[in-house]
């Protein structure tokens, strides 16, 4: 009965809302509930500096809990001298030995990682995020620049200097190279940048806008979104560029479209009803269609997680809140405040943009835990991250 | 008698030439009928949600004393409809090297068009504006204009991005169907990159949602 009177209250409320296009969130959305009982109570004794600081940085966001031993399920232990890592995990009631493992190497960050990685991958059977990349961009007021880092932030590396404006960088599957918008040649264009020899190419450089490339999961073709039709459409192409096909031929602009793991849909936003909303189409054309995300308005920014199962988005309601519905549509699950979000390989964690007054920094979300933890950030603003897959 | 006669049918005389005289002095002077023409290309129906940007909008016969709202000045020359694709998109400028034009800001200045919030029509109260950059276009046949497009921080980076494209094309639009050729109006958007007015308030944003016109004079 409540459930009722709240859903028609709920309704009503989105057709006021969308009408008097108010700015102010009148519909929260429901917001998944936090899972204590998500988290793995853990000892971890024995690590020391770098190596320490690394570990339960890794150990943290993949959702484990750090209690004494009378609370712990494992027993993490290790040392750490030189350039030589050694860890155990043991589990605690039956005292089976699930790791014993040594590391050796000049790089203390990379070797905590590594064992992180074998951490998680021992208690939960699942392989870990600890040795992955992102990108981003980094605005310092009249400019912004692409950079690369390892998914916690460090060892952050400029990619880009060109005194300019950038925008949406990605990664391409399979190949050390990325694509972004940049304004350095005049309108903004999409280029391919070859991290190893640092050169680039035009993906796409008409009339207009040319941005937010996404390439498919095989590397193949790249997604985008180009106005030279005279509005702002989904287009497809060849990842070089070639081939370009129009997918949407609205009067509205489209925006952010992303790839089904598989290839065979684009998911994207629009404004064709007058409000931002979710919708696909198949790369190779045909009509678009709304994707649902009952209880939540304003869907921007999806990205479809690398499982297949569920995409994540950006709603605007007065806040930017990251949501979740399952790839087919359906209800939204509001989960943190924040926007942009990027999917780890893990399907489980997801790397976004929080604002913090008017600067913006990069933060992980662990989906399960709904554990927020920030990323080192670079200095200045960062925003617009992706996870490389 | 006869001096009576000739009063009566003198006032009857006066009495229909001012009439008629005033009949012709109601019709509305600042028309210029085309015979056989449209001033403007036909009406489309808007889609929902998106109000028209002003071409559209002429009525049926436009008679005496029809006070003439909504539509921009007829042009004393023919303007050809431009082409548009099935939804009704005009094509954009091609891609063209701006560095060849020396860029003036300060000439429209204060022709700044403003949009609503997550809007991208060119409102009534904004087209004086752009009907002056159209007659400036019209007398300049060497020039160009770049229309840059621009939003307030209340939506996503690329959610702006495009939103910012969407305004800089719904005015140019409306300068192609005053008459400008597709080749002279370039689009550019900045989405939240640049506001106008730092802050986080309304009339801070109300500032920033605007589309601004950057005059292009070729280099030589």
């Amino acid at each position: 009965m409540k459930l009722h009177i709240a859903s028609q209250i709920c309704l009503l409320t989105c057709c006021l809302w969308t009408a008097i296009a108010q700015p102010t969130i009148d519909i929260e959305g429901t917001r998944r509930p936090l899972a204590p009982d998500k988290f793995i109570p853990v000892t971890l004794t024995g690590f020391s500096g770098e190596v320490e600081a690394a570990l339960k940085f890794d150990l943290e966001i993949a959702g484990f809990n750090f209690v004494n031993e009378s609370q712990a399920h494992y027993l993490i232990s290790g040392s750490n001298t030189g350039g030589r890592v050694e860890g155990r995990v043991v589990e605690k009631v039956s005292k089976a030995n699930l790791l014993a493992k040594a590391y050796t190497g000049d790089n203390a960050r990379r070797l905590a990682h590594a064992l992180a990685d074998d951490i998680v991958l021992a208690i939960t059977k699942k392989p870990g995020i600890a040795q992955t990349r992102i990108v981003f961009k980094v605005d310092t007021g009249s400019q912004s620049e692409v950079y690369i880092a390892d998914y916690d932030g460090h060892n952050a590396t400029k990619v880009t200097a060109d005194g300019s404006i950038v925008a949406a960088p990605c990664w391409v599957p399979g190949k050390r190279a990325l694509m972004y918008t940049t304004y350095k040649f005049g309108l903004p264009a999409i280029v391919q940048h070859n991290l190893a020899s640092g050169e680039r190419e035009f993906v796409a450089r008409y009339g207009g806008l040319n941005t937010s490339p996404a390439v498919s999961a095989d590397g193949r073709r790249v997604a985008m979104i180009l106005s030279k039709d005279g509005s702002p459409d989904v287009f497809v192409a060849d990842a070089v560029g070639t081939n370009l096909k129009r997918l949407t031929t609205t009067r509205a602009d489209e925006s952010s479209p992303c790839w089904s793991p598989d290839g065979s849909i684009i998911c994207f936003a629009s404004r064709e009803s007058g409000r931002a909303q979710l919708y696909t189409v198949s790369p190779s054309g045909g009509a678009m269609r709304r994707l649902s995300t009952a209880g939540v308005a304003n869907a921007t920014e999806p990205d479809w997680s690398p499982d297949g199962g569920q995409i994540i988005f950006t709603s605007l309601m007065g806040s930017f809140q990251l949501c979740v519905i399952p790839a087919g549509g359906g209800n939204a699950s509001v989960l943190v405040e924040g926007e942009d979000p990027s999917w780890a390989p893990n399907s489980r964690h997801v790397i976004f943009t929080r604002r913090v007054g008017t600067r913006r920094v990069l933060s992980l979300l662990d989906v399960t835990t709904q554990r927020v933890k920030d990323v080192k950030q670079v200095s200045g603003s960062c925003s617009q991250p992706g996870w490389s897959r | 008698m006869k001096v009576s006669k000739i009063v009566v049918l003198a006032v009857a005389f006066l009495a229909i030439a001012s009439v008629s005289t005033g009949c012709k002095g109601r019709k509305p002077k600042d028309l210029t009928i085309i015979p056989g023409q449209r001033a403007t290309p036909p009406p489309t129906p808007p889609p929902s949600g998106l109000e028209g940007t002003g071409a559209g909008r002429t009525g049926p016969d436009i008679g005496r004393g029809t006070p003439i709202v909504d539509v921009p000045p007829p042009a004393t020359a023919v303007v050809t409809p431009p082409p548009t694709d099935p939804s009704g998109n005009i094509p954009g400028a091609g891609w063209e090297d701006l560095g060849d034009y020396l860029a003036n800001r300060e000439m429209f200045a204060q022709n700044t068009v403003y949009f609503d919030f997550d809007r991208h029509e060119v409102k009534a109260s904004e087209r004086t504006k752009v009907d002056e950059v159209a007659v400036y276009l019209k007398g300049d046949a060497t020039v160009k204009i770049l229309v840059e497009g621009h939003c307030d921080e209340r939506g996503t980076e690329e959610y702006n991005r495009a939103l910012g494209e969407r305004r800089a094309l719904s005015v140019r639009e409306y300068l192609i169907n005053s008459g400008i050729a597709l080749d002279r109006v370039h689009t550019i958007s900045f989405g939240e990159d640049k506001p106008a007015v730092p802050g986080q308030n309304e009339a801070a944003w109300a500032k920033n949602r605007r589309g601004v016109f950057v005059l292009l004079k070729p280099k030589k």
